[in-house]
């Protein structure tokens, strides 16, 4: 159990549009990921749905239920929040059962839902010791256990990995992932981090400046972006954009992605100079400023002996075009 | 090796001058005491000198003690300054609170309002202070005297905490709402035991001047039955003769409960620094 609707979702802060009308369907079960770059009121909508904030406009509705005026509490969610929002004097078991105690639950049910929490995130041994005494990936798996024993309709994260070091980000992020998988739970996850938004989401919603630009899968996204600005802020490296003069086409712009490009010493499409290469042992980023098509970012699978200054040829794979018109929207040519 | 030992002349050097600020800063409490025990002679011929066994006395503590009620005046300054501190904590906080959590019309002129009573002294206001408590029955009461200190406390203390409330995480106020408790739960038990230090700050400066203040005393509540420990001392200084013996006992006896409000306190200071936080 656990289904959302946003239905045209304005929040104003004095005269300032944060979000301007989000219509947004997350079905139970589903993991939904909010991506876009800062500012684009991805974490205004994520405090919108828990109640952390008043919409101007709009409803919010969990399981059909409007929810606009209903306590965050009693809304049936768990957030877990980027700074882990640990209550820094009670240790570890208090804090995942505050919530629990607030609402009035026997004292035995809240020990073994404690119990079960703590066995699924590996912090048996911590239970007993206050926040300052753990390492950032512990604090945010406290943090999560107290969402987790809430057993809410909707998991809500506010850039959780953000805090922590890339290895444990890695770690953390499986381990969501696996969460995902044994709760069936229906989770909104909110993040700058295109990668986190890839490996996680069953379905990404990307912001841009308060609007909704576009809803996918992580493929259909990367295959299918719908505007120039999904389809740079999805991929990386970004996808290179060619003039569409330049490239002798009908389109205003046309897309390529980095991995859609072939190099070759001997003959090619556009002829181009190296600038910088970087080897990153499975892939190879080169980076090339080309006379006919401006500055290209080439990503090659496997190890390759390009150095800079030398000369190329590059030729788009065909079928990797992304043609967008005049307003940014993508061309559908029936490919 | 002239690394340690430039640190070791520079921590030298800073424990020479706190040394000597200690020194310049007892000096007073030390003669105090000191002459307290002395008969009155000796505190006249040698006033540095430490007693001896000829010039022990405790004549002094003997005055203080027979003459008047010097235990109840005691009670009285401590239970006029343990409620004022309990009252300015109190609503000095909740009134931070709201001032830093919730955005509402008017909150910074509000502020303002409220800190305008560092900057005006309350003795301004003593004959109106006076014409109330008047009209309202209380002179010669302690509640008047609570009533003021609260009020004297109350600007200096919304100013300090509102200012440290604001550094308390949003995240974590959030997550207290998530999991249902009270705008009253997050307040004492979320926010309160995270600015500890700075309550501990507030009651320290709150607390000196109401102890040792005169002037409400001896105009609100003069009455035998509610003096204060500075307003009875005051009968040993006479226009023509002061019974300095008493004087000086008195004060000593007046050091030592504030000496002990102010350990407590400053435990607190400690502890509070050493809270784990967010993150």
């Amino acid at each position: 159990m656990g289904s959302l609707q946003l239905q045209s979702i304005r929040k104003s802060y004095g005269g300032h549009e944060v979000l301007k009308g989000i219509d947004l369907e997350v079905k139970d079960g589903e993991f939904v990921i909010f991506v876009g770059p800062s500012g684009c009121g991805k974490s205004t909508l994520l405090r919108t749905i828990a109640g952390l904030e008043d919409a101007t406009s709009g409803s919010v509705q969990i399981d059909g239920v409007e929810v606009g005026h209903v306590a965050p509490a009693k809304r049936g969610i768990a957030m877990v929040f980027q700074s882990y929002a640990l209550y820094p004097h009670l240790t570890v078991k208090d804090n995942i059962s505050l919530g629990l105690k607030q609402a009035g639950v026997p004292k035995p049910e809240i020990d073994d839902k404690v119990r079960k929490a703590a066995g699924m995130l590996s912090l048996d041994p911590y239970l007993a010791r206050r926040p300052a005494e753990l390492s950032g990936g512990q604090r945010q798996r406290v943090a999560i256990g107290r969402a987790i024993v809430r057993e809410p309709k909707l998991f809500l994260f506010d850039e959780p990995l953000s805090n922590l070091d890339a290895a444990l980000r890695v770690n953390t992020r499986l381990e969501i992932a696996r969460l995902h998988r044994s709760l069936k739970a229906t989770m909104i996850y909110v993040t700058h981090d295109q990668v986190e938004a890839m490996t996680l989401a069953d379905k990404i919603v990307v912001l841009n400046g308060g609007r909704i630009e576009q809803v996918g899968s992580p493929m259909e996204l990367y295959n299918r972006p719908a505007n120039l600005f999904v389809a740079g802020f999805i991929g990386s490296p970004q996808m290179n954009f060619i003039d569409g003069e330049k490239f002798g086409d009908s389109a205003k712009t046309v897309g390529i992605r980095p991995e859609h490009i072939g190099l070759s010493r001997d003959g090619g499409k556009w002829k181009a100079k190296v600038i910088h290469v970087e080897h990153l042992g499975a892939d190879t980023i080169v980076y090339l400023e080309s006379d006919d098509v401006g500055p290209l970012t080439v990503r090659l699978f496997g190890e390759h002996r390009y150095a800079a200054d030398d000369v190329v040829h590059a030729t788009p794979v065909i079928g990797g075009l992304h043609r967008f018109d005049a307003d940014g929207r993508v061309i559908n040519s029936g490919q | 090796m002239s690394k340690a030992r430039t640190s070791f002349a520079r921590t030298g050097a800073v424990h020479v001058a706190l040394i000597a600020y200690t020194l310049v800063a007892l000096f007073p409490v030390f003669l105090t005491i000191a002459n307290s025990f002395k008969s009155r002679n000796a505190i006249f011929r040698e006033p540095l000198a430490i007693p001896t066994p000829e010039t022990f006395s405790l004549i002094g503590y003997e005055t203080v003690l027979k003459q008047g009620d010097f235990i109840g005046y005691f009670q009285n300054s401590v239970v006029v300054t343990v409620v004022s501190i309990a009252l300015v904590l109190l609503f000095g906080a909740m009134a931070a609170f709201a001032l830093s959590e919730y955005r509402f019309r008017g909150n910074t002129l509000m502020g303002l309002y409220l800190a305008l009573g560092i900057m005006i002294p309350i003795r301004l206001g003593t004959v109106a202070i006076l014409q109330g408590m008047v009209a309202t029955n209380l002179v010669n009461t302690l509640t008047a005297l609570i009533l003021v200190y609260t009020a004297q406390g109350l600007p200096l203390a919304v100013f300090i905490l509102s200012e440290f409330m604001r550094t308390v995480s949003d995240d974590l106020k959030n997550a207290g709402r998530i999991d249902g408790l009270s705008e009253y739960a997050i307040f004492f038990r979320l926010v309160l035991p995270l600015i500890r230090p700075a309550m501990a700050t507030v009651a320290v400066f709150t607390m000196i001047p109401i102890w040792n203040d005169l002037w409400f005393p001896l105009i609100l509540a003069p009455a035998e039955t509610t003096k204060t420990v500075t307003l009875g001392s005051q009968i040993f200084i006479g226009q023509f003769v002061t019974n300095w013996n008493a004087v000086l006992s008195a004060l000593s006896l007046a050091i030592f409960p504030v000496l002990v409000l102010y350990v407590i306190f400053s435990r607190q200071l400690i502890r509070g620094i050493t809270a784990g936080a967010v993150k």
